[in-house]
């Protein structure tokens, strides 16, 4: 079936802005709906006015509500259709109560009428709708292209971990039911549905019950990561844990002198040269028999391959050795920063002996996280990055968990349909239908298409025919 | 030189299933039309199961029916036996299904063909294609003789190149012993066709007499008959029928076959083509579901002029000893005589991926092919696109755009765009799954769908064509009359619910709302509703579907709209998909090779992921 990312004619929403830096997100809603939707979630001070009555480019400030519980404050920027970006009726909400509140105000946005934009959708539509030039047609298409591109690297970093598996392991039953049923409108004489739906109705319960907990771990729990994702890394004892210290301005990790203390991963995010920084510290790298110790190394470098930034601590006190030579080759193709640490002690491993190690690929600092200085520089060199557009934020993070959690809620109302044709005892037939559109949603989330699957699984798990 | 010249305006290669539909619809719209075939006494042969329609495959005739086809009809005057099957299910899914007599089936259709003005027979084999100038010119035969033609349909069925083998038996002949064609595929492969080799396979046939149907169960035909074709008088289709049996394997069964697994060809590589997964041999079956203590067995009769018993679910490739010894050891088939063994035949066939959606090859204008040559399966499958390459074929010579049924207009439309855009490893075989929109594409609308368009085209009459339209209107009036006909409470009304353990009112309603509750149906309220007018049955039923099921077809008429707008999308011919930027290359490739009339199309081929067609769009709105 068509995916509906094609379809214009419909509302979109997503957050417009970069996400971090600033406490300001802006969450743009388009399309025909967008005035309505704005009724549907804004309120006024006084609770008189309505965003539809609005006349085009007026800024207004209040709340958006969802079920009566206010979600965030905020100015509703109004633009009709042809005077906006998309040419379609827009609204902005400017949101002011940081990632956590523009997240929600999404989501508020997608519960009245707007679905989540897809990559590159709005610029999609400037084009289609001839607000821009077509001589511009390649840049659209090739912004289109590596959006969609990081989204689904975006959403592939995050499946690493259990919610791809608890996803691929709910499509596989659903699949599993409906190839069951297909199989016996197909062959009747040789599969028979007789009591079926009973059986059916406890298993989607299951199912749906299942969705319904990754609905509501995607609402609590979570903790939202703004900012630049980056990663602390090197060898063991080169000060990793005390920088991050440093900048997180508390004792989070623990510092000791023994190499091999961080074993796991820490997170804090900080705040540096108003630029957010999400550091995740990670084990010391190096060959370890100790196979606990090997896990935080090998977690180490999984976090490493999906961090904007890496930040290399090299202990000037000692020398490089294999295990720097390690650490290098994930540096590749990566945005880093060596800090040349402990330049409080007396030097063995000097500026010079780490630019020619690293082919002046990346800067060099020097800092001593003990003593605190050369953090100034690491700021100056962190904002350069930043402003030249070197590094940026990850906002395909917190885009694809609200792309998630739609898909899921879908997925969980067409559960919800098949449980109402089966208490309206109709036919099984009719239960597939909504079947497949869950086993669709659920295979948005992990970037599955549904292609032949249910013929498939037809004839894997069936015997048919004659 | 040759010796014989002849011309037509359209050839049409093979007489199966896709070779009638097709040579009938060219000769019904006035083209002067040649069918040739290796054997006259295999018009319209039936060589392995002795049924038309079943589930899916039902729907398919219906609508070839609608359209104008002859499958319908010639099934509704030779079937020996009938079944509506999956009646306790949707209205979507009830699907007929006919046991044929082969022989009158053949002789029927054969007759048919033989009455047709325009259409003239020729046993011949056809070796040759001659093509000028990317447009086919004419066909040649073995004999020599030439043949030109406007226009050529390819319905070679299975004998091209054909094998059929069991054991160490391999025989080059086609289906049932007839004659292979060995020239054609290498004609085409000389014009730049891509050929690839298919299998499928037959159970064995067993004499009668030999069958102690005493140990198995009998399964009898519906007692009230509904007919395949729409023009069908209901009456003329209640008579005597003949009985289905139904026996099983068991462990000892499976364990001859696991003994003798070496000596299948299936297993010794001695058959390379690809088989259906759906209708697996009975080898296939054990090997692949090993924890199945037994099997379905099937005793199908191919008629009432023999006493051969087709043996549904067991096709083999097997050695004939361990035939033998297999087909023994089930219940009931102990004594059993084998007329003819079961066995796997594997031929040439096309990559239907080279094809349009007119069924007309993309590199070779004027050549068509339909039925198992595309790489199908079955008969109904067959005579679907037989039908489609037939009209399309006709109406290019008669200058016209050709009929494009879509994925949410017919199963027909499934079939095709499934053939012609994704990538098919086995012979394809129709399957109400694979309809996306099926609620809508009912065996029981087909005519509301389709008798149009087969009016327009020439292939239904107008005496047809206005009863359907009186049809449509009574349909329209009568749901407008239910939905708006108010009943109150009244004690006549509240004891009808009762009576039917329905909730009783509280304030009037109206019939329409009475007639979704799931346990009434508009039948059962003709009781309460004075005012009904007397329709035909056939009225009735929609009247009932269409209000019953009214807010899941909506449904599916919403994500139709979706569907549509994508399919109106088109994509030009002369589109140049290198000339774009930020395609991936496998989209570029595979858009390049198999070149897609519509966004819709596209996005339907495997290795274009959605922001490609989002590209796509954009660059298609800059051209």
């Amino acid at each position: 079936m068509a995916a509906d990312y094609i379809n214009s004619g419909d509302t979109i929403a997503a957050i417009s802005t970069a996400i971090g830096g600033s406490g300001i997100g802006i969450v743009r809603v388009s399309g025909p709906d967008a005035l309505l939707v704005g009724d549907c979630v804004f309120v006024s001070p006084k609770g008189r006015k309505k965003i539809s009555m609005q006349s085009s480019h007026t800024v207004h400030y209040g709340y958006i509500q969802d079920d009566g519980k206010m979600v965030d404050e905020v100015l509703v920027t109004v633009m009709r259709s042809p005077r906006s970006f998309t040419t379609e009726d827009t609204i902005e909400i400017n949101c002011h109560g940081g990632i956590y509140a523009t997240r929600r105000v999404l989501e508020t946005v997608l519960r009245h009428g707007a679905r989540l934009a897809e990559p590159g959708e709005f610029t999609r539509r400037a084009f289609l709708n001839g607000r821009i030039d077509l001589s511009q047609a390649e840049s659209v298409a090739d912004v289109i292209q590596a959006k969609n591109e990081s989204a689904l690297q975006s959403s592939l970093g995050q499946l690493r971990g259990s919610l791809g598996r608890k996803v691929s392991a709910l499509r596989e039953k659903i699949l599993y039911q409906t190839a069951y049923i297909e199989s016996a409108l197909d062959d009747p004489e040789h599969y028979s549905l007789d009591g079926y739906s009973q059986k059916l109705r406890i298993e989607i319960e299951e199912i749906k019950s299942k969705v319904h907990r990754l609905i509501l771990s995607a609402d609590n729990g979570r903790v939202i990561k703004e900012g630049i994702q980056t990663v602390i890394l090197g060898k063991p004892n080169a000060g990793k844990s005390s920088l991050l210290n440093v900048l997180a301005g508390e004792e989070r990790a623990i510092v000791t002198d023994i190499a091999g203390t961080t074993r796991d991963t820490l997170e804090e995010t900080v705040s540096l040269g108003g630029i957010t920084l999400n550091i995740i510290d990670t084990a010391g790298i190096r060959d370890t028999e100790d196979c606990i110790e090997q896990i935080g190394v090998d977690r180490a470098k999984e976090k490493a391959e999906s961090a904007d930034l890496i930040l290399y601590m090299v202990d000037s006190s000692t020398k490089m050795d294999e295990n720097d030579e390690h650490i290098l080759q994930i540096l590749d193709g990566k945005k880093s920063i060596v800090l040349l640490n402990k330049t409080d002690l007396q030097p063995i491993t000097n500026v010079d002996d780490v630019r020619h190690r690293i082919q002046d690929r990346f800067p060099v600092i020097e800092i001593s996280a003990k003593e605190e200085t050369g953090i100034d520089v690491l700021e100056a060199t962190l904002k350069e990055m930043f402003y030249q557009g070197e590094i940026s934020f990850d906002e395909e993070v917190i885009i694809t968990s609200a792309r998630q959690k739609t898909e899921l809620i879908g997925a969980e109302e067409s559960l919800n349909k098949v449980l109402q044709s089966i208490d309206l005892g109709m036919p099984e037939d009719f239960f597939t239908v909504d079947l497949m559109d869950a086993y669709t949603a659920l295979g948005r989330i992990i970037g599955k298409d549904v292609g032949e699957d249910l013929v498939d699984e037809i004839f894997a798990q069936f015997c048919m025919g004659k | 030189m040759s010796l014989v010249e002849e011309y037509a305006d359209v050839v049409v290669v093979g007489a199966g299933h896709a070779g009638c539909e097709a040579a009938l619809a060219c000769a019904r719209m006035g083209m002067q039309t040649v069918i040739f075939t290796v054997s006259v006494d295999s018009i319209a042969l039936m060589p392995c199961n002795p049924n038309i329609g079943g589930s899916s495959k039902g729907h398919l005739v219906r609508e070839v029916d609608a359209l104008g086809g002859e499958m319908g009809k010639n099934i509704d005057k030779t079937f020996i036996q009938s079944k509506m099957l999956n009646r306790s299910k949707g209205p979507a899914v009830h699907s007929l299904r006919a046991q044929a007599d082969k022989s009158d089936y053949t002789r029927s259709m054969r007759q048919v063909l033989e009455h047709t003005e325009n259409l003239r027979i020729k046993q011949l084999e056809v070796t040759d294609l001659l093509v000028e100038e990317g447009r086919l010119v004419g066909v040649k035969t073995y004999s020599g003789s030439v043949f030109h033609c406007k226009a050529a349909i390819l319905c070679a069925g299975t004998y091209s190149k054909a094998r059929c083998i069991y054991g160490d038996i391999s025989m080059y002949t086609g289906p049932n012993g007839l004659a292979a064609a060995n020239h054609l595929t290498d004609s085409m492969r000389a014009l730049g066709i891509e050929l690839r080799r298919f299998k499928t396979g037959t159970p064995a046939r067993i004499a009668g007499p030999s069958i102690d149907y005493t140990k198995m169960e009998e399964q009898k035909g519906d007692e009230r008959v509904v007919p395949f074709s729409f023009t069908t008088d209901p009456e003329s289709v209640q008579k005597e029928q003949v009985s289905c049996w139904l026996t099983y394997t068991n462990e000892t069964t499976h364990e001859i076959i696991r003994k003798n697994i070496d000596r299948s060809p299936l297993f010794s590589g001695k058959i390379e083509g690809t088989g259906p997964r759906y209708c697996p041999s009975i080898e296939d079956k054990v090997v692949k579901f090993a924890d199945k203590d037994r099997h379905q067995v099937f005793i199908e009769p191919e008629g009432i002029h023999t006493n051969e018993m087709y043996i549904s679910g067991m096709s083999s490739s097997l050695p004939e000893d361990v035939q033998i010894a297999m087909y023994r050891s089930v219940p009931g088939l102990e004594h059993a005589e084998i007329v003819k063994n079961a066995y796997a035949i594997e031929y040439d066939c096309i990559d239907a991926r080279q094809l349009k959606l007119s069924l007309e090859f993309k590199a070779i204008s004027g050549l068509y092919s339909a039925g198992q040559f595309n790489g199908s399966s079955g008969y109904e499958e067959a005579a679907a696109q037989g039908l489609i390459a037939g009209i399309n074929a006709a109406r290019q010579i008669q200058g016209k755009e050709p009929l494009i049924l879509d994925r949410s207009e017919a199963y027909i439309g499934v079939l095709i765009d499934d053939l012609v855009t994704k990538e098919n490893t086995e012979p394809y075989r129709m399957m109400t799954s694979r309809a996306e929109y099926r609620l809508l594409l009912r065996q029981d609308n087909a005519d509301l769908r389709l008798t149009e368009k087969g009016h327009e085209i020439g292939l239904i009459d107008d005496e047809r064509y206005k009863k359907l339209l009186r049809k449509k209107e009574l349909i329209q009036e009568e749901i407008a009359r239910v939905e708006h006909t108010f009943v109150s409470d009244s004690p006549l009304v509240q004891s009808f619910l009762n009576r039917h353990g329905s909730t009783e009112l509280k304030s009037s309603i109206c019939l329409g709302e009475l007639i979704r509750r799931p346990e009434l149906s508009y039948e059962l309220l003709s009781e309460i509703d004075a005012g009904r007018p007397i329709l035909p049955e056939d009225v009735q039923d929609q009247v009932n579907i269409s209000i019953k099921y009214k807010g899941y077809l909506e449904r599916q008429m919403k994500q139709v709209e979706q569907f549509k707008k994508l399919e109106q999308k088109k994509i030009p011919e002369s589109f140049d998909y290198n000339q774009i930027s930020g395609l991936r290359l496998e989209a570029q490739q595979k858009l390049s090779k198999y070149r897609p009339v519509s966004i819709g199309q596209a996005s339907r081929i495997a290795g274009v992921s959605p922001a490609d067609i989002s590209v796509l769009l954009v660059h298609l709105k800059s051209k």
